[in-house]
């Protein structure tokens, strides 16, 4: 099938094996995660022919289940953006509405299975990069808590906070995806050691879902509000209890969030010198400004703007401003979900604030910024997070989000399953 | 105060002697191979790897930790120290900042007066190495440079030592105790080319303090350190100042540099490593037994063999001649440690040679000669050269050389003509003038050429003149 979205960066057509719990099943895989014999970009073009010599941990197990891995997708660089238009080879567009951006920065990963290109996804998620194409593109997405699949040969953007995770039509793949890539790793020493074997259940009678305040507040569409709290009453009719909540640290979160991931980007991006791998630099002039070169012509804007803003965040005399007061304000974020936890079983929202932006429309990096807030909170405090489709406004998909406990993924994907079988009852 | 005290303290980088390096599988043994053959995808630093922490290496290093009396803290954590150099493969370098593996401790050493002296240490802590740059077309005028990373990722440990060391000399023993204390634990190959690198502070108190850098033999830090004592000197001396600055041991030259850029004051924007968690390493530091130690050995030399502090202090400040001695100290340790500590390592230092090549079995054979008044203490040398230069057994050294002590009869026929041949002499003798036996002596040996042994020749002459 032809791919109109860009949606794939390399397509390729492995058989897949016979057996398998994914057997002959198509996978798409996101750009950032390292495939053996298969270009590995990130979207940068300061990776461009660089072909890992081994594959992620997460590629083998996908081998091992025979799925068969259809391409690399698009992104945005590095995983810098929720648009998948920062990404150095071009756009890709949303099938749902190709005037539409599919959100970011698993773009290719979400627009790939709108569109029947593949029936599973690997994306990654930073800040919301796999939650926010999946409501852009009217599909499933999962977060996973941290440490519960492996990230070696996950091309680091910032460690602390990203996660591989599921993409697919239904919450049952997106399940049966997780099953298959959660498998123990010692080469991720941040790993758990546990391993989601779980057969979702589609039921949340009994469940206490709050819903915090915040997550409908100022910069939410109030008809994507609308939608979403008319999902959060499906799940109180089959059998949920709805509290509202508050989570006051919300307020701080989103610049705990842009300090931590551009001050881990600044130092994981510093490899990219043109001496190993990649485009070089000329070998003639003095190392430091063949290097410079290489970074200032082939990384793009917004990648330098996050590692210069992380440069700045960690040096002398800011770190305690900035680096530092940004992981109290983590703590916080995550002491405000334990408090949560411990009378309630999950959070729901919004994914996004809004439907999917037209192309372009998100100009300004300050308000692309801004629409990361209801996804960033999950990725500070680690816990798993899922978006469901619930409906549409003006015929673009808006995505339910729901929260757990840190290793509860399995009630997030049980009650994701709820809804979506009464939503498409 | 016109001539200031000198202040010196030491940052030791050590290469842990870990079978594979410290956060992937490769193996450290890459001295006799090509360029980047011991390399994986996580030590290229390859996009997407990620570190996995040795237990090995942190046990090792725990162990030097408690042999120094440093307090070892439950948990200690990896930063990334970031900054850019071809031979830094991902544009940091994990390594430990505010919470290193161990804090404190002490090593003792010989002072410069009487007994011994403690340095106290600031901190312990590991980090990776980096590769290595090779210059093609050599020095400055290099057209090329081309990175080998073998080295990359093998384990380091930085031993930080507070100011306490007053000389060079103080600094040297502080680095051979520190050596030998890391070779009994057996973790550390002083061998190894380029295992060890030194930078040193060093300042005459009252004025400001310079690093110098770039040491990498326990030689050259007593070089760099008397060069840069006496520029110091020199400069106080005439009225001038002495920069703060970093300086660089040209090795080849025995001097110290001024690093070409002044602004060398690097912002290495410090951050915890975020794919690895702390280290709780309270159960590994239990189970940590520690082997003797110099100090622990010396004491038992001399308490065991009788030997004197000095003698036990030589024997014991290297774990292979320590292992040497014993292995040949037999019936006869006084003569054995003689032997070792004074001829034989006067013998290797000449030669430039170590330890590890003197065969025991040989040496034992040779002590055994001697001891049985086979060969003269002087020929005893003479088969001892040739022991160290050919592979020959020594008792077919001394048949080769004819060097075996001469029967009884020759040296009766010589007593008798040399006493025969010097009636002066033997008359002296008799009136009591010392010096007349010796006189003697000196001709019984003539004529025996050197075989005999001096002590028997004493005893017959004084023999045969009183009859």
């Amino acid at each position: 099938m032809e791919d109109r979205y860009n949606a794939y960066l390399l397509r390729s057509d492995e058989p897949g094996g016979s057996m398998g719990p994914l057997a002959g099943r198509t996978v798409a895989v996101k750009d950032n995660i390292s495939t053996a014999g298969l270009e590995t970009t990130c979207g940068s073009r300061i990776l461009k022919g660089y072909v890992p010599p081994y594959d992620a941990h997460v590629v083998t197990l996908l081998r091992e289940a025979g799925a068969a891995i259809n391409g690399k997708t698009n992104m945005d660089e590095f995983g810098m953006g929720s648009t998948t238009e920062n990404s150095g080879f071009g756009p890709t567009l949303n099938p749902v509405d190709p005037t539409r951006v599919p959100g970011g920065s698993s773009g290719g990963s979400a627009a790939a299975v709108a569109a029947g290109l593949a029936e599973l996804a690997l994306g990654t998620d930073t800040g919301g990069s796999i939650r926010c194409p999946a409501a852009f593109c009217g599909i499933v997405g999962l977060k996973p808590t941290y440490g519960r699949v492996s990230r070696y040969g996950l091309v680091a953007y910032a460690n602390s906070l990203e996660t591989i995770g599921p993409m697919a039509r239904t919450v049952g793949d997106v399940s049966a995806l997780y099953r298959v890539i959660s498998r123990h790793d010692p080469r991720d020493t941040t790993m758990q050691g546990r391993p989601y074997e779980h057969d979702p259940a589609p039921t949340v009678a009994g469940r206490r879902i709050g819903v915090p305040a915040e997550f409908f507040g100022e910069g939410v569409d109030s008809r994507v509000a609308t939608r979403v709290e008319e999902a959060i009453e499906t799940l109180s009719a089959c059998g949920a209890t709805i509290v509202p909540v508050s989570m006051p640290s919300m307020a701080s979160a989103l610049a705990a969030y842009y300090v931590t991931c551009t001050s881990e980007a600044s130092s994981n991006l510093a490899r990219y010198d043109g001496v190993r791998y990649g485009p070089g630099g000329e070998t003639a002039r003095p190392w430091h400004e063949a290097f410079t070169d290489v970074r200032g012509s082939h990384f793009g804007e917004e990648v330098r703007r996050r590692i210069l803003l992380g440069t700045f965040a960690l040096s002398a005399g800011y770190y305690g401003k900035y680096y530092g007061k940004a992981q109290t304000a983590r703590a916080n974020v995550a002491a405000d979900f334990e408090r949560l936890f411990g009378t309630i079983d999950l959070l729901a929202g919004p994914t996004m604030p809004t439907v999917a932006y037209r192309l372009g429309e998100l100009a300004d990096p300050l308000s692309m910024y801004l629409a990361d807030i209801l996804t960033v909170p999950a990725n500070l405090a680690g816990v798993p997070a899922i978006s469901v489709p619930c409906g549409e406004v003006d015929g673009l998909p808006v995505g339910l989000q729901l929260m757990g406990r840190m290793f509860d993924d399995e009630a997030v994907i049980d009650a994701a399953a709820a809804y979506e079988a009464e939503a498409t009852a | 105060m016109s001539d200031g005290q000198v202040i010196i303290g030491l940052e030791v980088h050590c290469q842990l002697d870990t079978k594979t390096k410290l956060f992937c599988g490769c193996s450290t043994d890459y001295r006799d191979d090509g360029p980047n053959t011991h390399v994986c995808p996580v030590c290229l630093g390859l996009p997407g790897t990620m570190p996995a922490v040795n237990r090995r290496a942190v046990e090792f290093a725990l162990k030097v930790a408690k042999a120094f009396h440093s307090e070892i803290p439950e948990e200690c954590e990896f930063s990334r120290k970031n900054y850019f150099y071809p031979d830094l493969n991902k544009g940091y370098q994990i390594t430990q900042y505010d919470r290193p593996l161990a804090l404190g401790g002490y090593i003792e050493i010989e002072g410069e007066e009487d007994g011994e002296k403690r340095v106290r240490l600031t901190r312990i802590h590991m980090e990776e190495d980096p590769g290595r740059l090779v210059h093609k077309g050599g020095g400055d005028r290099a057209r090329y440079s081309l990175v080998d990373y073998n080295r990359s990722g093998v384990p380091l440990i930085e031993i930080v030592t507070e100011p306490d060391l007053r000389s060079p000399k103080e600094a040297r023993r502080l680095l051979a105790k520190l050596r030998a204390t890391l070779e009994y634990l057996g973790v550390y190959d002083s061998e190894k080319e380029g295992s060890l690198r030194v930078d040193a502070n060093i300042s005459i108190s009252g004025h400001d303090r310079v690093e110098v850098k770039n040491i990498s033999s326990y030689k050259g830090v007593e070089k760099a350190l008397t060069f840069e004592i006496t520029r110091q000197r020199s400069l106080i001396r005439r009225g001038a100042t002495v920069e703060r600055e970093t300086r660089h041991f040209v090795e080849a030259r025995g001097t110290t540099t001024a690093s070409r850029s002044k602004v060398e004051e690097h912002d290495y924007r410090y951050f915890p490593e975020p794919d690895l968690p702390p280290l709780r390493v309270a159960s590994w530091v239990a189970e940590i037994a520690l082997p003797e130690l110099p100090d622990a050995r010396r004491e038992r030399f001399m308490q065991q063999y009788a030997l004197s502090v000095n003698h036990a202090r030589t024997l014991t400040g290297d774990l292979r001649l320590a292992e040497f001695y014993e292995a040949v100290a037999g019936q006869e340790p006084a003569l054995a440690a003689t032997w070792v500590a004074d001829t034989l390592l006067g013998e290797l230092n000449y030669r430039d040679r170590t330890i590890a090549t003197v065969d025991p079995a040989r040496f034992r054979a040779l002590l055994g000669l001697v001891k049985s008044g086979t060969i003269t203490d002087r020929s005893g040398v003479e088969v001892l050269r040739a022991v160290l230069d050919t592979p020959e057994e020594p008792a077919a050294i001394v048949k080769r050389l004819g060097l075996a002590v001469t029967g009884e009869d020759t040296v009766a026929t010589a007593i008798t003509e040399v006493l025969a041949e010097h009636p002066q002499a033997v008359a002296d003798y008799r009136t009591g003038k010392g010096n007349a036996l010796n006189y003697l002596a000196g001709q019984v040996m003539k004529k025996t050429r050197g075989r005999a042994d001096p002590r028997d020749i004493g005893r017959r002459l004084a023999e045969a003149l009183t009859e």
